[in-house]
């Protein structure tokens, strides 16, 4: 990706002693002492509300339920924002409720997309708009990806209309070793990037392997300009992690003099503390394993490994050391590090007992990963592996919810979760389905047979295609 | 040979035909569809149950040129630092052992409309049709079309400017000219050679009287082009070869359309045409092929504002040719998912407020009509009688997602379908390894 947003020197940089941390409790406080003032873990806290919905009945589909389960000639019950019930037909269905005639159709959870850079490169892709990777350094934990997010990509709305997907993962760039922190939005149309925030979420950090950071820094004549000089910086860096959080930790329990703040090292405390996932962009089978010993060595864990494209050479690996694999169906090719890809590397991940994931990192893979996930599926069956289609929906659905923490809340249709809801008309993993009506919360975000259920972004008023079908 | 008993697309717009015969013979097609005969001594290949087509034909791509795209000397796409645009002829260039064709001949691929890339003008250089056969010979036709990029690419390459790019065009077109006289290659020549099929597959340089490139004949000191540029514009500026323009933007269709006011002869192809459906009635007027990007639909650059996956269905109902091209579209290595983007023409025909396309018609966008965009319909791209006998067994219905080939011909010939992918996927099937490590394991 071409990018020069290094340009632009960013105003942030490390904060020492910033005026927003609390003073230093009372030395000789008396018994028992207040417990010492820390910083705020959520300072741009998510002003997402549900959208209005009614109670809704889907009936007479058949369901996926996102956990690996199918009822036939299903019913769906939504209410108040969440999923009430899930069965066959004999599920009551609620008086008042709108019955929705699912009959030749599917319900599934909504699509959540792990790994996309909607907002932070968004369309128009002008160089004014490539806010994805802070290019001054190998090292930023320091920057949030939310801070670069534009609610007003159109992309959201296509990902939204043509690909069911209701919830998404925003993360920087892979220039850097460690990239910043990712975001998890609902996707709903909104003035402000709070507004999209998925409530409770869990934040992640980016981190990337490989060819990137080592091209992006070693053409500067800077570290890393190796592999080893990635892993090299990435463990001095972790290092600091550690010592800043045994100073902030025994701050935090025995009081005294707070230690100096550091913005980025707050976000590799969250990580070492279980707090924040890391997202790791990584190819290679050999580099996911070096990452991995290391993960084992600062003490934190990799939630998943983002791009996997050699996932299948060591899929007992991730298996056993409960990393998910984030994946393309099909790409290879375009760097070196791509090499091997191959269509069997999704159910390869599955069949060794692993957590395979469909991933976009594109403004329009997003809009088609049902389809990606399909293709998969077809390769894996020709190779004797055969996923139902109801198992299918679990690489969409429940796995990257696990995978971003937001499991207990989304990614099936569990009742009380969240109802992030696709209609689609007819089966999803063929090419000829389209969303028919999306649900977000319980309420009613898109309808194929209703205009003004399609959003229309700020940048597209006035311009040619305004409102039309995409 | 024949394949009996499949469901057989003809790739000509028509619909299938459940229980269809193709019959193959000396490498060519001589009859297909139903209550075809199958000849006495034939050896039959029974379909059954699994669809059949003529081979994919990549509308527009780089298959051929391209082993890893991010590697430098593995990747002939374009050339920042020669001094030669107009004159670059991909086809030296195209390695048939390459990985992405062994890929997308395994996905059904077995053509593909190859151009190079710009670097320094807006001129890219001409463009082959190939075949993604597993021998030594890829190339079906030299020197097809020159490429050009006007829009936002031919901006950057003119130095800044729409209006810079159209100035570069008509001086190039007129150096060209100016040659073309003083080396008494006439432009009235268009006519005979429109007619004379064999001088349009002859580049200039190849004919034995080329008096363009002689060394003796003077040209005047203040030309830009290279006398080579300029020798490979005279058989564009004269309609003996294809010009296949890059544009987007409604304005630039249109003002790419008015150059023939100018420049009369030109024969032209328009690629991309994200906003075509909102001027499809001059293109179609015009009677000029489009090779389209079919799911286009976000406003990605200010000339794309108006993209929609309904724009080759709009298109075609308002009566332009057009097919699917991979443009700017991992068009080097993942052309096999034309397949794919033709699928979503058919789901969106059942969208409120959408324009999509017959599952005939979806098929026809991407194997009879990037031919025929080319010339080469006659050749390649369906199953009618006489064609190369490109053909494709599939699975199941092959616009479906994974479906796979399962017998692949180019001219007749039965292609092997393994590749680096396969190898892989084989070995590593099962993870234990053996008495010996996975290196020993093929």
């Amino acid at each position: 990706m071409s990018n020069k947003s290094w340009l632009f020197v960013p105003a942030i940089a490390v904060l020492v002693g910033c005026a927003s941390a609390a003073p230093p409790p009372p030395r000789e406080a008396a018994a028992p002492a207040a417990p010492p003032k820390t910083y705020s873990r959520d300072p741009y806290p998510s002003t997402y509300r549900a959208y209005p919905g009614v109670l809704t009945a889907i009936v007479g589909g058949t369901v996926f339920d996102g956990e690996g389960r199918r009822i036939d000639n299903g019913i769906v019950i939504l209410a108040d924002g969440v999923v009430r019930a899930v069965g066959g037909a004999d599920t009551p269905i609620p008086d008042g409720a709108t019955r929705i005639d699912a009959r030749g159709k599917w319900v599934t959870p909504g699509v959540i997309d792990i790994h996309s850079h909607l907002g932070d490169y968004p369309s128009p892709a002008v160089e004014a708009h490539q806010d994805g990777n802070e290019v001054t350094g190998p090292v930023h934990p320091d920057v949030w990806a939310e801070h670069s997010v534009w609610p007003q990509d159109p992309g959201f709305t296509r990902a939204l209309m043509n690909g069911g997907v209701t919830s998404l993962e925003i993360l920087p760039g892979s220039a850097n070793l460690f990239g910043g922190r990712s975001v998890v939005l609902k996707n709903v149309p909104a003035r402000t990037v709070q507004q999209m925030k998925f409530p409770g979420a869990p934040y992640g950090l980016k981190m990337a392997c490989g060819e990137n950071p080592k091209r992006v820094y070693g053409s500067r004549n800077q570290m890393p300009g190796s592999r080893m000089g990635n892993i090299a910086l990435d463990r001095a860096t972790w290092a600091r992690a550690v010592e800043y959080k045994r100073r902030w930790d025994k701050y935090e329990r025995d009081g005294g003099e707070p230690p100096a703040r550091d913005i980025g090292m707050d976000t590799l405390r969250g990580v070492l503390a279980g707090e924040i996932l890391v997202q790791n962009h990584c190819y290679r089978a050999d580099e996911m394993a070096n990452v991995i010993d290391m993960a084992k060595e600062f003490g934190y864990k990799v939630a998943a490994f983002h791009h996997a494209v050699e996932a299948y050479k060591i899929a007992d690996l991730l298996r056993d050391n409960h990393i998910c694999a984030a994946m393309w169906a099909d790409w290879y090719g375009f760097k070196m590090e791509a090499y091997d890809g191959i269509e069997e590397n999704i159910p390869l991940v599955h069949k060794a007992g692993g957590c395979a994931i469909v991933h976009s990192d594109d403004p329009n893979g997003i809009q088609r990963l049902y389809q990606e996930a399909a293709k998969a599926q077809a390769a894996g069956r020709r190779i004797g592996i055969d996923v139902p289609d109801e198992v299918v929906w679990t690489w969409l659905s429940s796995n990257p919810a696990r995978a971003l923490g937001i499991d207990a809340r989304t990614g099936s249709l569990r009742p009380g979760k969240m109802a992030d809801v696709v209609l689609w008309n007819g089966n999803p993993l063929s090419v000829y389905t389209r969303p028919e009506r999306v649900w977000v919360d319980g309420a009613l975000m898109y309808d194929a047979n209703d205009p003004r259920r399609r959003p229309v972004t700020d940048f597209e008023l006035g311009q040619p295609g305004e409102g039309d079908v995409k | 040979m024949a394949i009996a008993g499949g469901t057989v697309a003809l790739g000509d717009g028509s619909e299938p035909i459940q229980g269809g015969i193709v019959v193959i013979r000396d490498g060519r097609i001589v009859a297909a569809g139903r209550g075809v005969a199958v000849p006495a001594g034939a050896q039959v290949v029974d379909a059954t149950g699994k669809w059949v087509t003529p081979g994919i034909v990549a509308g527009f791509s780089r298959v051929g040129l391209v082993e890893v795209d991010a590697v430098d000397a593995a990747n002939d796409v374009s050339a920042r630092n020669s001094p030669f645009s107009a004159a670059i002829d991909v086809a030296p260039a195209i390695n048939p052992k390459a990985q992405p064709i062994a890929v997308n001949r395994a996905g059904g691929v077995t053509r593909a409309i190859v151009a190079p890339g710009t670097a320094k003008s807006i001129f890219a250089g001409q463009g082959a049709v190939i075949d993604l056969g597993a021998d030594m010979n890829p190339i079906t036709r030299a020197r097809a079309f020159q490429f050009v990029e006007f829009g936002e690419d031919g901006t950057q390459d003119a130095g800044g400017s729409r209006a810079a790019a159209h100035v570069l065009f008509r001086n190039a077109l007129r150096e060209a000219a100016d040659l073309g006289r003083r080396t008494g290659v006439s432009s009235s020549g268009a006519a005979r050679a429109a007619t004379a099929n064999d001088q349009r597959t002859l580049p200039l340089e190849d004919q034995p009287d080329n008096s363009l490139l002689a060394a003796g004949r003077t040209r005047p000191q203040d030309v830009l082009l290279t006398r080579f540029d300029a020798a490979a514009l005279v058989p564009v500026l004269q309609g003996r070869q294809l010009l296949m323009v890059h544009v987007e933007r409604a304005s630039d269709i249109l003002q790419t359309l008015a150059l023939r006011k100018e420049f009369p002869n030109l024969r032209l192809v328009l690629v991309g045409a994200a906003e075509g459906w909102t001027v499809a009635k001059d293109i179609a007027a015009a009677g000029v092929p489009v090779i389209a990007s079919a799911l286009d639909d976000l406003p990605n650059s200010f000339e794309e504002l108006a993209s929609t996956q309904s724009n080759i269905g709009r298109m075609r109902a308002a009566g332009v040719h057009v097919s699917i091209g991979m443009i700017g579209d991992n068009e080097a290595r993942q052309v096999r998912q034309a397949r794919q983007y033709a699928g979503n023409l058919v789901a969106i025909a059942r969208l409120p407020g959408a324009t999509g396309l017959t599952w005939g018609q979806a098929l026809e966008t991407i194997t009879s009509a990037p031919a025929e965009a080319v010339g080469l319909g006659g050749e390649i791209g369906s199953l009618r009688p006489g064609r190369r006998a490109d053909v494709v067994v599939w699975d199941k219905d092959p616009l479906e997602n994974g479906a796979a080939a399962q017998l692949v011909l180019i001219d007749g010939v039965q292609q092997p379908l393994s590749n680096h992918q396969t190898k892989l996927r084989d070995r590593y099937r099962t993870l234990p390894e053996g008495a010996l490590p996975k290196a020993y394991d093929r």
